[in-house]
């Protein structure tokens, strides 16, 4: 016993740490990106237009600490990055952690609302057409769920528009309030874009569902239970859905994760002011730490998402918590 | 084997032949769109703003004037573009990378695949904005951007599909007569992971599309004033008001592809694995 | 009382019925045990299955009925057959491991069957599990009860599927190929606790296998299959004293048997009426053109001196490390033109030592002189020349052929990596292998799927032999095939030994047929020889104890040896 809650904890550790190498390497990579990538900021920020004087270049320069040595940037960049300080935005002098710390759970709300709902819709349907696998009802439905990924998240969102709010004028088309203004109006405002994300994935994830059942359903145990006689409910029940159960909670998480970012497209288009489409704003204004700022926020997020599914999932799955001794 | 099963599955399901046709018309209409197209696309006309269909403009006008049919004809092709494109790049080279993550020295094949997964922990879609967002669009560059965004993906495939090829007794057959890397590459595995390649390949294409009609979309894919599917419905947005049909008809031609893209893609993936084929 | 009566199962084909099983008919009465025997494809499985009304949905009972006390068990309602499955007839599987969820504790599995038709309340029926798994003579059945099916062995898990099927004492088991998938000795202990517990339990067993060995140990009367029809029915002593169907008698002579070396098999045969005979070929003559016996003295063609292999595994997650030995101190010789066989039961580390000799492994120390020529420290470029010499014949015949290449790409496989001669010559040689294998020239142009598992094994020889090798490495090369096909690619092995001066590392499980080919034996246990001697010494006086409970376990058939007298 004490040997398998060791086990697991070193599992636990074995993650975290596999979870912290990858954050650091995508930092340096987020870091390196702005280097590589062309325009100079200092450019940008003083106006190329306006053809900035000299030594107004290198004073702007030296404010930003462009003129240390790249490595002596480097780490200083990751160290303040640990105490989540990634900067001044270029625009304004407004830290960029704020505007991270602002925008943040405004995506991770809109994700979770999204995944909730595709988990609600996509789960039961994908149950449910693989217990009748081949017949009418796994046909209706499986023929709906490739519909359903093959709608692009904007088509879906448009259509809600037109039918919610223009025709049927009950929620609003775009936009956001925050909670603390209007509790009421904001889970309006979050209804469609939720909805237009959430449909899409439903499909992919009763897709999945489906094709995870049925590989148990397939398993030899499961014909092992039928010759014990159990009733075919409880063989599903308690056998095969707790069995499906695992590659099911992974999907879903998987998705989870992807939607740190993918929302982006929604949050243009119902002006959300998630993370995205801060860092749409930081691109297109060429904010380079706002921009390093606002990926580093969206891949933590990815990473921490992706380090809960790999825990829940081996805590899960006695096959990989209990390594045959 | 496969060429036969093929031909069984276009028998017997009408969806998958339905796909097959719409693909094919797709195609033809992506090369030939410039001579099908019945109006000139970039013709302005201030008097026929946003109409609906009409004899004129049998699916009516956009914001310009312009015929919506003949911009719908000709949008499709830098759409094919971009997509064949990035696939093309993400699969000759994703391939690569799976293979020797999977075949070639532990330590190489390690840091091949961490940087597989490195890469996977971004939305292609940010980083695609981001690329875009700093270097011009063009389909030249958001093929090249699509594709090197889709190589993790292809890599993964290639890469588990040669562990499991790997695993077979005729690779160390290969071994043991002491075929050359190069050998075991060409005869024992790219053949034997082709499968999953082409079902990975179909979906890349798809993927691809909506890609760069979500890009197009935000207005940073295909540049105006030449048209592209996903940067029409972007527009259209605005006019939903005026002409709702203006956003419907590239939203269904859209779909309509992707929906075909898919239901071969799910076909092939039936026909070509080999534990669906035995039962 | 279970009574079969003109049981047809067929599956649903594209176009109708395609017809698996025809007119079975059989009785087993309280405390008997029959034996379903049958090759690959001769429908014993599909028939257990209809008997449970356990088919799986592309096959239908085109006929018959299945008596259960004198109730037609195949009209009786979906929730009333249920009630009799698992209560009053069981079913035991071929992989134990599989037929158990990974997700619930062996205890929690016990309990829940017991559950299902008694309910004692789960306390009791805890109690219950625990007494089932000391009868089944688990070892330390409450760490059983703890662990997860993937944490035991796979003996250990048909223990358990067993104590399963006892748990509401049914009047029925079925027991399909239940040992298979286990080792010799475990299969020994298995059998042994079935027959007793059903001495026990008063169950009818019907035990479906394709081993004659284990019907002869246990079952009480037979019923042999062959290609969906019932060939006989016989009690067990009958059937092995006297067959009376040629099926059923080929069969049997096909079996290698310890203790009845012969130098030739019988095969089965069909003429074109369909009709089955054994035929005992006669062996193919030295080709006249084949160059003379060369004498070599007593030169070996192979020397292992002190061979280590090792694995690093972790015992336990926390753990250090720690080094498995897979192969450890080996040492032996063979003699140029003989077959050494190299027997052990499975993780015995006889396959490894194998791919290191071919040097698909590099070993740790220890020499492999092959033709005086120590290989075991050489780079693949150095190896390179010794590849031309030591050819290796695989277990899989599915899965040692790369199914994208034709029969003619896959035998000339080797010449064309040694870049031997021109596309010309290389069909030439195709041709005259496919010849010596005995597979028609038409064979050439075919992919292995349009074979059956011992024509692609013959397709495997003829690639090995495509160098002119001097010594061939047979892994377990025949235990993948049906006892008559295996009785043909042993006699085929022996003929080419004879007419290439051939030398054989033959490994393989099975001690029959270890006995069969070979001139010297290894027997290898934990990576260590145990022992290591001609072939009439180790079987017919065999020194270490390892030896005899290995060749104690092995079920015969009219042996004379092992205390069990003919029938």
């Amino acid at each position: 016993m004490n040997a398998s809650i060791a086990g697991a904890l070193l599992l636990v550790a074995r993650k975290l740490l596999t979870a912290i190498i990858q954050l650091f390497v995508v930092a340096t990579l987020i870091f390196s990106v702005m280097y590589i990538m062309p325009g100079d900021p200092v450019l940008l920020l003083l106006g190329a237009d306006s053809n900035p004087s000299p030594e107004a270049i290198v004073s702007m320069r030296s404010q930003l600490g462009l003129d240390q040595p790249v490595l002596s940037q480097y780490f200083v960049w990751l160290w303040n990055a640990l105490h989540l300080d990634f900067g001044k935005s270029l625009t304004n002098g407004y830290p960029v952690a704020n505007y991270v710390m602002q925008n943040l759970p405004r995506t991770l709300e809109l994700a979770f609302a999204a995944i909730i709902i595709a988990a609600l819709i996509g789960v039961p349907l994908g149950i449910a057409a693989a217990l009748k696998r081949g017949s009418t009802r796994d046909t209706v439905l499986t023929s709906i769920a490739t519909i359903g990924i093959s709608v692009p998240v904007y088509i879906m969102g448009t259509l809600l528009v037109l039918f919610f709010s223009l025709k049927l004028g009950w929620l609003p088309a775009s936009g956001y309030t925050d909670i603390s203004r209007n509790v009421f109006e904001h889970f309006r405002k979050l209804a469609l874009p939720a909805l237009a994300l959430g449909l899409g994935l439903a499909a992919s994830i009763a897709r999945m569902t489906r094709s995870s059942v049925l590989e148990i359903l397939g398993r030899d145990f499961v014909r092992a239970l039928r010759a014990k006689g159990m009733p075919e409910r409880r063989i599903i029940w308690q056998h095969v859905l707790r069995n499906a159960a695992i590659p099911i909670v992974t999907i879903i998480g998987l998705q989870l994760g992807n939607l740190m970012g993918g929302t982006v497209l929604v949050e243009a288009m119902f002006n959300w002011p998630g993370l995205s489409t801060l860092l749409v704003g930081a691109v297109s204004a060429r904010n380079y730490p706002l921009v390093q700022g606002a990926m580093l926020a969206i891949a933590a997020a990815f990473i921490l998402i992706n380090l809960v599914v790999e825990l829940l999932y081996s805590l899960l799955d006695p096959r990989i918590r209990r390594k045959r001794s | 084997m496969i060429p036969e099963a093929i031909l069984r599955a276009t028998r017997n399901q009408p969806s998958f032949l339905a796909s097959i046709v719409l693909l094919a018309a797709v195609l033809f209409i992506g090369v030939f769109g410039n001579w099908l197209a019945p109006q000139d696309p970039f013709l302005l006309n201030p008097q026929t703003v946003n109409q609906g269909s009409s004899a004129a403009h049998w699916l009516g006008t956009d914001e310009f004037g312009r015929d919506l049919l003949s911009r719908l004809l000709i949008g499709v092709q830098p759409t094919l573009l971009v997509a064949i494109g990035a696939t093309a790049i993400a699969g000759v080279f994703g391939t690569m990378i799976g293979i020797a993550g999977a075949y070639g020295r532990p330590l190489l094949a390690f840091l091949i695949m961490r940087s597989v997964d490195i890469m996977l922990s971004f939305p292609p879609i940010l980083l695609a904005l981001l690329a875009v967002g700093f270097w011009e669009s063009g389909i030249f560059s958001l093929a090249v951007v699509i594709g090197v965004l889709y190589i993790p993906h292809f890599a993964r495939v290639a890469h588990a599909a040669t562990l499991q090829v790997s695993r077979m007794e005729f690779m160390e057959a290969e071994h043991a007569m002491g075929a050359s890397a190069r050998r075991v590459v060409f005869t024992a595995i790219l053949p034997n992971i082709l499968s999953p390649l082409v079902v990975q390949a179909t979906l890349t294409v798809a993927a691809a599309i909506l890609l760069e009609s979500g890009l197009s979309f935000l207005g940073l894919g295909i540049v105006p004033p030449e048209p592209s599917w996903g940067q029409m419905i972007g527009t259209a947005r605005g006019y939903l008001g005026q002409n709702p049909m203006y956003v419907i008809w590239p939203s269904l031609l859209l779909a309509l592809t992707v929906l075909a893209i898919n239901v071969v893609g799910d076909r092939l993936r039936d026909i070509l694995d080999p534990r669906l084929r035995e039962e | 009382m279970l009574e079969v009566r003109n049981l047809s199962i067929a599956f649903k084909a594209s176009v109708g019925l395609k017809s698996a099983v025809r007119n079975i008919d059989f009785i087993i009465r309280p405390g008997e045990i029959l034996g379903l025997v049958g090759e690959s494809g001769s429908g014993k499985t599909i028939t257990s299955l209809g008997v449970m009304g356990l088919l799986p949905p592309n096959a239908v009972v085109t006929g018959g009925e299945v008596l259960v006390d004198g109730v037609d068990i195949l009209k009786l309602p979906p929730a009333d057959l249920r009630k009799l499955r698992g209560r009053h007839i069981a079913m035991i599987f071929q992989d134990p491991m599989a037929s158990l969820d990974p997700i619930f504790t062996c205890g929690d599995q016990i309990v829940e069957a017991i559950l299902l038709h008694e309910p004692i309340g789960r306390a009791n029926a805890r109690r219950k599990a625990r007494e089932l798994l000391e009868k089944v003579l688990i070892s330390d059945p409450d760490r059983a009860m703890r662990s997860y099916p993937h944490e035991l062995s796979g003996g250990q898990c048909q223990r358990i599927m067993i104590a399963m099927a006892v748990a509401c004492r049914p009047r029925i088991i079925i027991a399909d190929e239940p040992t298979t998938a286990l080792d010799v000795t475990v299969q020994k202990q298995v059998l042994e606790l079935l027959r007793e517990l059903n001495g026990e339990v008063g169950a009818a067993i019907l035990l479906i296998t394709h081993d004659l060995g284990v019907i002869y140990e246990v079952a009480d009367r037979v019923v042999v299959m062959y290609a969906g029809d019932k060939m006989e029915e016989a009690t067990t002593a009958d059937l092995f004293a006297a067959p009376r169907s040629d099926y059923s008698r080929a069969l049997i002579d096909s079996m290698p048997s310890l203790g009845r070396n012969a130098e030739r098999l019988p095969v089965i045969e069909r003429d074109p009426s369909g009709k089955v005979s054994s035929v005992r070929p006669e062996p193919r003559p030295r080709p006249a053109s084949a160059a003379p016996v060369l004498s070599e003295g007593d030169r070996p063609l192979l020397e292992i001196r002190d061979l280590c292999k090792s694995y690093w595994i972790k015992p336990s997650p926390l753990a250090v490390p720690v080094e498995m030995r897979a192969v450890d101190r080996v040492s032996l010789t063979v003699a140029p033109r003989t077959t050494l066989g190299l027997v052990g039961e499975s993780g015995c580390g006889k396959s490894t030592l194998s791919r290191a000799v071919i040097r698909l492994y590099k070993p740790d120390s220890g020499q492999i002189l092959f033709k005086g020529k120590d290989i075991a420290a050489l780079s693949d470029k150095e190896m390179r020349p010794f590849r031309r010499e030591i050819a290796m014949v695989f277990q899989n015949p599915y899965g040692s052929l790369n199914p994208r290449q034709t029969v003619a790409q896959l035998v000339e496989a080797p010449m064309v990596v040694f870049a031997d001669g021109d596309a010309a010559k290389r069909q030439r040689r195709v041709r005259s292998l496919l010849e010596a294998v005995g597979l028609p020239a038409t064979a050439a142009q075919k992919y292995p799927h349009e074979f059956s598992g011992g024509q692609r094994q013959r397709i495997a020889i003829a690639r090995a032999l495509a160098l002119n090798p001097s010594l061939v490495i047979c892994d377990e090369a025949v235990s993948a095939l049906d006892v008559s096909v295996q009785a043909q690619v042993l006699n085929l092995l022996k003929d080419l030994q004879a007419e290439f001066d051939l030398t054989y590392l033959f490994i393989s499980h099975d001690l029959s047929v270890v006995e069969h080919v070979s001139d010297t034996v290894a027997v290898m246990q934990k990576g260590r020889i145990v022992e290591y001697g001609p072939v009439a010494e180790i079987f017919g006086n065999p020194r270490e104890p390892y030896t005899r409970m290995l060749l104690d376990a092995v079920p015969t058939v009219g042996s004379m040896r092992g205390g069990k007298a003919a029938p």
